[in-house]
């Protein structure tokens, strides 16, 4: 199963193992990572489930729909490069190692 | 001092959850009549049908959240709450003291006086339409709007012969203007599906279904989506006052200081609306959730947060904002032949409303204008030159 690393604002750092299907954001939430909320339950609805990803795995994502692009302008942290919602990346073999970071705030 | 919430749906889940991060450090009792932990309604009427999520990733946090975060789940049915001695009873004939309890008790589907109807609002329910859409071949949906047209979609999607049938004049028409209604009866027809309008359900025979004397479709299943009824009960009972639901204050409290009610099962004065509102949304059970809680950690502030709402239909993604009623105006931005429009609805020459198909970034801008009480005019709405966040 792909692992997959958040590490908070604070530096504290958790691996999970996430099955392939699953989003990242479905990964924390089913594991009790904190810094991580999705309100909206994966809906892209609500900016809550916000990352900043690691910047090498960035060109193994998907491109950034257009729901996603709206929906990023509203997070609560500031919007970087590399920030993506957890509910819109989905883990593949590929993704395996992936690290993300949670950001100071979600809400 | 304890907080007991009854309703183990997503306002009563948000409830505990938004306690606990407001350092609430006293007991949270979360009172469900579903067996399992706490999961969301809304994938149960699209990808769970199509097979696409399963039951884990409905649940809102694992079993261990509620370890970790100390608030205690019981699965049971509230029977009474006696307010003089604060407590809450349950059908086993326990009870539960409370300092403050929270009404998350929401609604139940509204039922037609036919048998082998399906219906769906639970885990379970949608559990048992997924295995029965499996073996159905010609499927009639009574009811033209929200959940009946997502079931529509995913019952098509999964390559069903689908009938709509819808006793208004238009589909979704509680909720969208006739221009949203068109262009979604455009698109279900245009996936084979058979709307009819202006119809109603007379009975329900052998493997079809019949409308009147003469039109009749086939069936082999029959799921209803036809609105919801309030659980008001509890609330009458105890003496407190129900209207279109259990009717509580800008602070969603009841007359009496140590109850409030919130999401699908409250009514409550709307700054966004001329009367009370009871709505029905994720948007609303969350926000209130969050309200309440911070209301009882001592930030009492007034509900004044905007209303949105959302429906995924085949690969149509329509987005709402703001409340529509008593709308007198209505012009579109982008043209629906394109598959990317947005509707901004007026009353008394103030925006009140937008429902966005595909255009995502309208929908966000149309939280923002409607909450900022916006003076954007419908020229500058329909203008797609304008930049709408400019007018916040």
């Amino acid at each position: 199963m792909p692992k997959i690393t958040y590490i908070s604002d604070a530096g504290v750092s958790r691996t999970i193992d996430v099955p392939a299907g699953d989003t990242v954001m479905e990964g924390a939430v089913q594991n009790n990572v904190d810094g991580i909320v999705a309100e909206c339950g994966g809906n892209c609805q609500c900016a809550t489930c916000h990352v900043y990803v690691e910047e090498k795995f960035l060109p193994l994502l998907d491109p950034i729909g257009e729901d996603q692009d709206a929906m990023l302008d509203t997070t609560a942290s500031p919007r970087k490069s590399n920030s993506r919602l957890g509910c819109q990346i989905h883990v593949k073999a590929e993704l395996d190692g992936l690290v993300v970071h949670t950001p100071p705030t979600q809400q | 001092m304890a907080v007991v919430i009854i309703g183990g749906g997503q306002g009563g889940f948000q409830t505990a959850a938004s306690l606990r991060a407001e350092g609430y450090e006293e007991h949270i009792t979360l009172i469900g009549d579903e067996p399992g932990v706490p999961y969301q309604r809304p994938p149960l009427s699209k990808g769970f049908l199509l097979g696409k999520q399963e039951q884990r990733h409905a649940e809102l946090r694992p079993a261990a959240f509620y370890e970790t975060q100390r608030i205690t789940l019981v699965t049971a049915r509230a029977t009474a709450i006696d307010r003089e001695a604060r407590r809450v009873k349950l059908a086993s004939g326990e009870q539960i003291e409370y300092d403050t309890l929270v009404l998350a008790t929401g609604a139940r589907n509204r039922m037609l006086p036919h048998e082998d109807v399906f219906y769906l609002r639970t885990l379970g329910e949608a559990t048992e339409i997924r295995q029965r859409l499996s073996a159905a071949q010609d499927v009639v949906v009574i009811g033209g709007g929200f959940i009946g047209l997502e079931v529509a979609a995913a019952a098509r999607t999964l390559g069903k012969q689908v009938t709509v049938i819808e006793g208004q004049e238009r589909l979704m028409a509680r909720v969208v203007a006739p221009v949203v209604s068109e262009y979604f009866r455009n698109q279900h027809e245009a996936k084979g599906v058979d709307v009819l309008l202006n119809a109603t359900l007379y009975r329900i025979g052998d493997k079809e279904v019949l409308l009147g004397e003469r039109t009749r479709r086939p069936a082999d299943l029959v799921i209803a989506g036809i609105g919801v009824v309030p659980n008001v009960e509890l609330a009458r009972e105890a003496g407190l006052p129900v209207g279109n639901g259990i009717t509580v204050n800008e602070y969603l409290q009841t007359p009496d200081q140590r109850i409030f009610a919130i999401g699908d099962c409250a009514e409550c004065p709307s700054i966004f609306a001329e009367a009370c509102v009871r709505l029905e949304s994720v948007q609303n059970a969350v926000d209130q959730a969050a309200c309440v809680a911070k209301a009882i950690v001592g930030h009492r502030a007034p509900y004044t947060a905007v209303p949105w709402f959302w429906t995924d239909q085949y690969d149509i993604h329509l987005q709402m904002a703001g409340l529509p009623a008593g709308f007198d105006q209505v012009v579109t931005r982008g043209d629906p032949q394109t598959r990317k429009f947005s509707v901004f609805y007026f009353r008394g020459g103030r925006l009140c409303a937008v429902d966005s198909v595909n255009r995502p970034a309208d929908h966000l801008a149309a939280r923002k204008l409607i909450g900022a009480r916006t003076t954007l005019s419908p020229d500058q709405a329909k203008d797609e030159s304008f930049d709408l966040k400019s007018a916040v």
